[in-house]
């Protein structure tokens, strides 16, 4: 987390505003609060995690990312973070294209689902991947579109979205991801951190 | 109702032009207040009452004996907490707790002003407490809050007064009063105007009290005022102090007999008069409109901090109602914060003990408090 976190902080630049989608319990929040900018809301579709939010004091708006970004003006966001949920959504396409359109620019980490210790459980156990990262079963996992790295980078080449930097992250390892790497990141990497823009 | 009570009172010099057209001045404001004020004056807060609300925020109300309106909310300890704030509240005009309103008597006359008492409107509500606010000498307050009708006046009061308020927090409430709660409105009006005791308005002439009209107008605003679900946990069937049915038109229902008290309890306390000007102040409140239809231009000058808050069980103001207020906040990149708060308790929520909603304000109040007075050093 706390890598993450720091990887985040750093892509930001200083008093920046700031919209973090689903914000959970606000930890990110409080983290670029404390070290980059005052600016910072947040998005979070989870009552008990609002009221959390709410009580430290963090400006946080109950609701869901699918049809409650609209509300946002265009371009109201220096920056706007989607922390490891893009995979949670109905439709994650829809929801970066909202992302793109609020935010100047979007910050996404994505679980990487191309991770060689996800890989192998599939091919050695059978059996859907649980991992640290990943730890909930078939039956009940949030996660309803799971990808990888590679499959995330493809995407915003396809859909002419510009990448302006890509992170690997393996344990607390932080590397570049590029055009000539992409398949071993893809494989050696539990996270991947994009900054990019329409 | 104006008993000779011994009210905090101020007299509003300032002639005050009303939406009506009318101009009023050398008014009374009554009002009360809790805790301290700070040697900075960063510690005020500007609480706004609902429809039957009146100034007793706190402690005991005089005139009822009973516990003030908001005394989950507000007192030593509470999430506004008096030994760290200084809460204020006043009765609004066309109330009946010593501010000016219809039942203020016409010295010229000798006489209660009755129905010769202009329309006022939420506008002019806010605009004869921020007179209050001139006299106690307050630059800027650290936050208005209130629910309901009182809610309404936290938008109304931002949307006037840009720079007066650091945060505002708007509970269970609109922008703009809905069909259905001018339709509830109508229906208590009509029980009062249809008593024969009414007599258009001049009753205290006659040494009259539309009692029955304003009972039954009280009994149908509590139902809307609850939940169904709340309603049927509560009292579902059950009979009250009988085993079985009498046929006949008495309370057998225990919610028949918790109504008939509810409506006989408030005429006590309330008069007809001020319940028929309040509740069209409500009607006439539609904060879009005065911005040309566009909600966010009510916002667009301010910097004020929002909190906005409702409660599921509440049919009255509901939550989409609520959101379409922090919808227009966000469009113009206000700083807003919104939860909608889980409660069977109906829009009486903001009033009830409803423990996450306690705990979300208070710590939401009391952090931000702390953010602001840091931020300012």
């Amino acid at each position: 987390m706390k890598e993450e976190f720091n990887i985040i902080s750093n892509l930001i630049e200083e008093n920046t505003r700031v919209l973090d989608v689903g914000c959970g319990n606000g930890d990110l929040m409080k983290f670029l609060q404390e070290n980059k900018t005052k600016d910072i809301r947040g998005l979070e579709i989870s009552k008990e995690k609002v009221q959390n939010c709410l009580s430290k004091g963090l400006t946080v708006i109950e609701g869901n990312a699918e049809s409650d970004l609209k509300q946002f003006a265009k371009s109201s966001f220096d920056y706007v973070i989607l922390s490891q949920t893009l995979q949670a959504f109905l439709n994650p396409e829809v929801v970066i294209n909202e992302l793109l359109k609020v935010g100047k620019k979007v910050i996404v980490t994505i679980p990487n689902f191309g991770y060689w210790r996800v890989r192998l459980q599939l091919l050695f156990k059978g059996t859907m991947p649980v991992t640290e990262n990943l730890p909930h079963e078939w039956y009940n996992t949030p996660n309803l579109h799971m990808c990888t790295i590679k499959d995330f980078y493809n995407f915003c080449s396809t859909k002419n979205i510009k990448i302006f930097k890509s992170i690997a992250l393996k344990k607390s390892r932080i590397s570049e991801i590029n055009e000539s790497n992409l398949n071993y990141k893809n494989l050696d990497s539990h996270l991947g951190i994009f900054l990019i823009e329409s | 109702m104006n008993k000779n009570i011994d009210t905090k009172k101020i007299i509003i010099s300032n002639p005050l032009k009303l939406d009506c057209g009318k101009e009023i001045n050398n008014f009374p404001i009554a009002y009360e207040t809790y805790g301290e004020l700070n040697s900075e004056k960063s510690n005020a807060i500007l609480v706004f009452h609902a429809l039957t609300g009146d100034q007793y925020v706190s402690g005991k109300n005089p005139i009822t004996n009973k516990d003030g309106w908001w005394s989950y909310v507000v007192g030593k300890n509470k999430p506004i907490d008096t030994n760290k704030f200084f809460v204020i509240c006043a009765n609004v005009i066309g109330g009946c707790m010593g501010s000016y309103g219809p039942s203020t008597i016409n010295e010229s006359t000798g006489k209660q002003i009755g129905t010769d008492f202009p329309i006022i409107t939420i506008n002019d509500m806010v605009n004869a407490q921020y007179e209050l606010i001139k006299y106690l000498e307050i630059e800027k307050l650290f936050a208005v809050i209130g629910g309901s009708m009182g809610g309404m006046q936290v938008l109304q009061f931002v949307a006037n007064f840009p720079d007066k308020a650091k945060l505002a927090i708007p509970i269970a409430c609109t922008s703009s009063h809905s069909a259905q709660n001018i339709a509830f409105n109508e229906l208590g009006r009509q029980a009062i105007m249809a008593d024969s005791k009414w007599e258009n308005g001049f009753y205290s002439n006659y040494k009259l009290n539309p009692d029955k009209g304003l009972a039954v107008a009280r009994m149908a605003a509590h139902i809307t005022y609850l939940s169904e679900k709340g309603l049927q946990e509560k009292f579902g069937r059950k009979l009250q102090d009988r085993d079985s049915l009498r046929y006949g038109f008495e309370a057998d229902f225990q919610i028949e007999s918790y109504l008939r008290y509810q409506g006989s309890v408030f005429v006590d306390r309330f008069d007809a008069n001020s319940y028929l000007y309040i509740t069209r102040a409500m009607d006439y409140f539609d904060l879009s409109k005065q911005y040309k239809e566009n909600l966010s231009d009510a916002f667009k000058k301010t910097k004020t901090k929002f909190f906005v808050i409702s409660f599921t069980s509440d049919w009255l103001y509901p939550t989409s109602e609520n959101r379409e207020i922090v919808i227009a906040l966000n469009s113009i990149g206000a700083d807003v914060g919104f939860v909608e708060i889980e409660s069977d308790k109906g829009h009486d929520s903001f009033l009830l003990d409803v423990p996450s909603f306690l705990k979300t304000l208070g710590d939401y109040i009391n952090s931000t408090y702390k953010v602001i007075n840091e931020r300012r050093i």
